[in-house]
């Protein structure tokens, strides 16, 4: 295998606060392939946002401590100084946020904002910049780009800031774009149009993507491999088929059958995961999983690693044999536990 | 249009609300001292239903397609600008505040942003005491112990009245603002977008909870939500709300099994579906272009600069919602789907002789 062209190794993100230290992400380790694109799910607090800004060197909260080392072509993104991580960002790692109201800069025209970066990276002349970016605007489907580049942000709908949005972030070509939730804020018929924008140009322009999203389904759609986070660690890990079809970690199991979902018979109930997400202040020892896990059993004490398991390049953190899953998989569409009678 | 209807003389005892050609403008006023109205925003635009006593309508759509301001015109906390609403068999659409204060019980709503909703510097027991005091539901011991009966109700532990919601997750919060709206025995609630906000895991626990009162207490629900998996779980029918209007109504899972209006269609497209293979193999249909502005609506069927069925006739003449294949089921299309061509062609055809008033669901 080659190398990957962004890798994770062993991040771990804490932040002091009053109440004690959150641990935010707790050893997450990723790789990222040319071309590839990986989802990575989980719900608010799991710890997905921060990973990626961490990535990016964007949290510069002082109470923030950030081990691990981040791998990008070769290079230790955390040694670099503030200089050379300003000239990876854009550039080579580029980051598309999830609310396109606020992400843009109100008092700037849209055109200025896009060509501010371009500027910024590529020494281009102001109209060489500006021509690039009503190209910019024009691929990202903004009718009349033209005359568009010279609009302020309040002038655009949600759907056409997110894709300006996504325009800034091409703009200086880069290897990998990193989008946060980038279709969360708006409404489904957009967001189908957003999604086949991002698919469209990931394949033009062979850009490997992560994903950030809580929408299993717009995983499903879109992503090559998944990692599945949960408390401030990936839980899973594989190929997109893999965790949809075979999902090893009962959490999986448990978000997996709580969607309400328009492609199977209704259940009567919807299954439920009990309980809620621990605090991030005081994580269980061992599976943070295991106070809201119908399978637990004293194994669940001890923290379970990631490993691949199957030999397949699927990994799983859960103490569980992979045996007795796929039977407790079997015996019920999902775990008996996590679903209440639903017949 | 508006209609006049005999308040007293309702012969179908079954229904709870009976929603008549609403329409809710609002005015886009310049000028300082003289507020010219140089425009208005068609927010609801003539929509009529009917909601029999223990149902769920599910109402879908994009956001600006006006269901938030449907539920708030219904809830009476905005006037209409015409129409009648008539709940329990009394029209309160055109009641003052005073005479809508002892109705305003039977009728409560949920919101959205269970962050917004609550006020963070009162405790959880007088948010949900405060429409027992107002409406003088018995004395401090008794309102005190309805209060901890109420949280636990919604799944909330007694002990937790003196404290105040930012104490609270997410889903909790949901959960006291459905306690609060429970608190004064309502026959309808209103519950707009009620777990949007919500993790996946938990917005499960809250629809199941929401389902559980709905037995228990004999609730109808009108239950507005851009999720459609979600509103298909919940509701016994859906409406499709698209820029002010109602375009097609039905039984809940006939809406999925077999949609007639276009804009139907392309919303269920769009949902992504968890699966992915089953993602690979459908059609998907992306609409083009925005919602466009509820000021100046197209012409003929709102839907037809987006629609890719749209002929000549869209742009000329509104179709009226008629019925396709069964009186539950209603749309307004000139081009219905899933449905035959020669009853299509006799809609459309009834549809041409008169007026578009016949729109009673």
């Amino acid at each position: 295998m080659t190398d990957p062209l962004l890798e994770v190794r062993n991040l771990k993100v804490s932040f002091r606060t009053e109440d004690g230290t959150v641990q935010a992400v707790d050893g997450v380790s990723l790789t990222l392939s040319e071309g590839e694109t990986l989802g990575v799910v989980g719900e608010s607090g799991s710890g997905k946002s921060v990973t990626m800004m961490s990535v990016m060197r964007l949290i510069t909260d002082p109470n923030a401590r950030i081990e691990g080392q981040v791998i990008y072509k070769g290079r230790d993104l955390m040694a670099l100084t503030q200089d050379q991580i300003r000239g990876v960002r854009g550039a080579g790692i580029a980051m598309i946020f999830q609310d396109p109201m606020t992400s843009l800069n109100p008092v700037y025209r849209v055109g200025w904002q896009i060509a501010e970066q371009i500027q910024a990276h590529d020494h281009v002349t102001k109209q060489a910049a500006r021509a690039r970016t009503i190209d910019l605007l024009a691929s990202v489907g903004i009718p009349h780009a033209s005359e568009r580049v010279d609009n302020y942000p309040h002038q655009f709908s949600g759907g056409m800031r997110q894709r300006v949005m996504i325009a800034m972030a091409l703009s200086c070509n880069p290897d990998v774009v990193i989008a946060d939730e980038p279709t969360t804020a708006l409404d489904v018929t957009i967001q189908a149009q957003i999604l086949s924008l991002i698919k469209k140009l990931r394949d033009d322009f062979g850009t490997a993507v992560v994903l950030i999203t809580h929408d299993m389904g717009v995983v499903a759609e879109m992503a090559d491999r998944v990692a599945v986070m949960y408390a401030g660690r990936i839980v899973e890990q594989g190929s997109r088929r893999d965790v949809f079809y075979q999902p090893q970690h009962p959490y999986t199991w448990g978000l997996l059958g709580s969607i309400a979902r328009l492609d199977r018979p209704k259940p009567r109930r919807l299954a439920t995961i009990p309980g809620l997400p621990p605090s991030l202040l005081s994580l269980p020892p061992g599976c943070a999983f295991a106070p809201r896990c119908g399978y637990r059993f004293p194994a669940c004490e001890q923290t379970p690693p990631l490993i691949d398991k199957l030999g397949n390049g699927h990994l799983d953190a859960c103490h569980l044999d992979p045996q007795a899953k796929n039977d407790a998989r079997a015996s019920a569409a999902a775990p008996p536990e996590l679903i209440e009678d639903s017949t | 249009m508006t209609a006049d209807p005999d308040v007293t003389a309702d012969p179908d005892r079954d229904v709870l609300l009976r929603v008549e050609h609403v329409r809710k403008y609002f005015p886009i006023r310049k000028g300082i001292l003289l507020q010219r109205e140089v425009a208005r925003v068609h927010a609801v635009d003539d929509v009529s239903f009917e909601l029999r006593a223990g149902e769920t309508l599910g109402l879908v759509g994009e956001s600006g397609c006006g269901k938030s301001t449907l539920a708030r015109c219904i809830a009476r906390l905005y006037d209409l600008t015409s129409g009648s609403v008539i709940f329990d068999g009394r029209d309160i659409s055109k009641l003052s505040r005073r005479a809508l204060r002892p109705i305003r019980g039977g009728l409560q709503m949920v919101f959205q942003d269970p962050y917004a909703s609550l006020n963070p510097r009162k405790r959880v027991g007088t948010i949900i005491s405060d429409p027992l005091r107002i409406h003088k539901q018995g004395n401090r011991s008794e309102i005190k112990r309805q209060v901890r009966r109420l949280l636990e109700v919604v799944g909330l532990s007694p002990e937790h009245v003196n404290r105040y919601p930012h104490e609270f997750s997410g889903g909790q919060r949901q959960r006291i603002g459905v306690a609060r709206a429970l608190a004064l025995n309502p026959k309808l609630i209103i519950a707009d977008e009620p777990v949007s906000a919500l993790d996946v895991s938990i917005r499960a626990q809250v629809i199941n909870l929401l389902d559980d009162l709905q037995d228990e207490l004999s609730l109808t629900y009108i239950f507005i939500a851009h999720d459609l998996g979600v509103v298909r779980h919940v509701s016994d029918r859906i409406a499709v709300m698209y820029l002010g209007k109602i375009v097609e109504v039905s039984p809940a899972e006939e809406l999925y099994r077999r949609p007639i209006h276009p804009y139907t269609e392309a919303l269920l497209s769009a949902v992504p579906i968890p699966d992915p293979d089953l993602s690979e193999q459908r059609e998907h249909i992306v609409l083009e272009g925005d919602v466009p502005s509820p000021i100046a609506p197209p012409s003929g069927c709102r839907f037809h600069p987006r629609c890719r069925y749209a002929t000549e006739i869209c742009a000329r003449e509104e179709p009226p919602l008629v019925e396709h294949g069964s009186p539950d089921h209603i749309a307004a299309c000139h081009h219905p789907l899933s449905f035959t061509r020669a009853t299509a062609a006799g809609a459309q055809a009834t549809a041409a002789g008169g007026p578009p008033a016949e729109d009673q669901v």
